[in-house]
């Protein structure tokens, strides 16, 4: 056991945790982004709600969900003991500018990771929190007739609003009662102040994933001439690039569609 | 002595000792060669404060021909100066320019404490070295240089690695203060080497347990060392040091296995 500890207490040990969190987080971000893909779907929220129905019902997604808040806890707390043990590393600092050539992401991940905090804080009370453990979310019913698979939604007030989701079906017609998350989330899209924090978070997803992906590489030593150029790629183009586009892209969709209104 | 025509503004980090603080004094530079090394004009300015009855600025050097790892020098946000791959010995003053102002400073680093002025100690680079930067060999007679079979792109990342000075520009470009670039080119140039096998995995841990007890801080892959260094030892390196640690740590043996309890 003291060895254990003892590797997981050495520097390498500590970048080892930040590294594997940080490419687990990496690895969330591809699917969070694909299944709220379906907020573009133009079905007044039926398959967003059914889909955040399912990830909250569903068990595995559950033990992964768990992990997932640890690895952010984890990696943010290592992140913090890291960075004040470099502090001390130098304890008096230069009086010149140090113009050695390092990128701009690279030597702000601290704050890009604060900012990136704060966002998964306010996203996290604003929806999941919301979501799961106050009422505040409102219902929708959506009926499919059968015969022709088309979908109305009407609000839907249950008597006792603690059901996350019912199916019956009647008359042919498919009913579907679920917490409208949807509504939550394009309610919350239409406050300009709220659109412009999420972009700038989005933009901070990209710096810190910009130096972080490849980084993650570097320290678990996975460095070689043939796939590092593979890394950085994915790295910058779809962790940098089409990522926070995707999740920018929900706030500002939804921005611009509640003004036409 | 000769003498030139450029005329600078230094402004020197003067500290007497690692318990006293230091300042920033200015000191005019005259009469100048742009010929002359940046450590030829520390010189210049030294003897004209001898003169004057005050005390020299304290730098260390040795060689002066840019292989012994001896000077230092933070100048004007650069370790060894503006120019790329060469050590403060080797900068000359046709780098700056007339009137110019040049900051100079100490490696900073927990683990640099100053000794005086701009020399620092670096002793902990020798502790992290003694504590696994070795290989063992048999005594007796000298074996035939080429006896065992080493690939070409073997060798040559190994002498990469060797062409490592230990002058600590690493450290002190590094905005963590991190040795990572150091110790990693030290456990590459045996770790890579068939002679370097058998430590090959105590070394590794051996020398990083001594870097973060010495206070180094840690790696952020930034690559401001990479960039810096007047040898251009490369971050492949820290990765290949991490991919020895851990290997080390979740995979190797140390100890044999105690038999299973009855047998």
């Amino acid at each position: 056991m003291s060895e254990f500890k003892q590797t997981f207490n050495s520097s390498l040990g500590k970048k080892l945790i930040m590294a594997l969190t940080g490419l687990f987080l990496c690895t969330f971000l591809i699917v969070h982004l694909g299944g709220n893909l379906l907020l573009f779907r133009n079905d007044d929220g039926f398959g967003f709600n059914l889909y955040a129905n399912f990830l909250t019902h569903f068990p595995p997604i559950e033990v992964i969900a768990y992990l997932l808040y640890l690895s952010i806890l984890v990696h943010a707390l290592y992140a913090l003991i890291l960075t004040i043990k470099n502090r001390k590393s130098r304890p008096v600092s230069y009086a010149t500018v140090n113009k050695s050539p390092a990128t701009w992401s690279s030597k702000n991940m601290g704050l890009l990771g604060s900012i990136l905090f704060l966002f998964i804080v306010i996203h996290m009370s604003d929806f999941w929190f919301a979501y799961k453990y106050s009422h505040k979310i409102v219902y929708k019913e959506y009926r499919t007739d059968l015969a022709t698979d088309k979908t109305t939604s009407v609000a839907y007030n249950p008597v006792t609003p603690d059901f996350e989701k019912s199916v019956s079906v009647e008359n042919n017609v498919e009913i579907v009662r679920v917490k409208d998350l949807h509504a939550r989330v394009a309610n919350s899209f239409s406050n300009l102040l709220y659109v412009i924090f999420y972009v700038i978070a989005m933009f901070a997803v990209s710096f810190h994933l910009l130096h972080g992906f490849q980084s993650a590489f570097r320290t678990l030593g996975w460095v070689h001439r043939k796939y590092t150029p593979i890394v950085y790629a994915i790295g910058t183009w779809l962790f940098a690039v089409i990522i926070p586009i995707g999740f920018a892209a929900m706030p500002v969709v939804y921005y611009l569609q509640s003004i036409g209104k | 002595m000769s003498t030139g025509n450029m005329n600078l503004t230094l402004k020197v980090w003067r500290q007497k000792n690692a318990q006293t603080k230091g300042a920033f004094v200015t000191y005019k530079a005259e009469g100048i060669s742009p010929d002359m090394s940046f450590l030829e004009m520390l010189d210049v300015v030294n003897e004209s404060l001898i003169l004057k009855g005050e005390e020299p600025i304290h730098f260390d050097h040795d060689c002066r021909e840019g292989i012994c790892g001896m000077c230092s020098l933070y100048i004007n946000g650069h370790p060894h100066g503006p120019k790329n791959a060469i050590t403060t010995c080797q900068l000359h003053m046709r780098t700056f320019h007339d009137g110019e102002i040049i900051v100079i400073e100490p490696w900073r680093a927990a683990a640099f404490p100053v000794v005086k002025d701009l020399a620092v100690d670096r002793s902990a680079f020798d502790r992290i070295q003694q504590a696994g930067g070795f290989v063992s060999v048999n005594t007796g007679v000298t074996i035939d240089a080429n006896s065992i079979p080493i690939p070409k792109v073997i060798a040559d990342e190994a002498f990469n690695s060797a062409t490592c000075i230990g002058c600590g520009a690493c450290v002190a470009a590094c905005k963590n203060a991190s040795a990572m670039l150091f110790v990693s080119a030290k456990v590459t140039q045996l770790g890579m080497l068939p002679q370097g096998q058998p430590e090959r995995y105590s070394r590794v841990q051996a020398m990083v347990a001594q870097m973060d007890a010495e206070g180094f801080g840690n790696c952020t892959n930034t690559g401001a060392c990479e960039a810096e260094c007047p040898k251009e030892i490369k971050m492949t390196n820290i990765s290949r040091m991490n991919n020895d640690y851990f290997s080390a740590k979740l995979f190797r043996e140390e100890a044999t296995h105690d038999h299973a309890a009855g047998e």
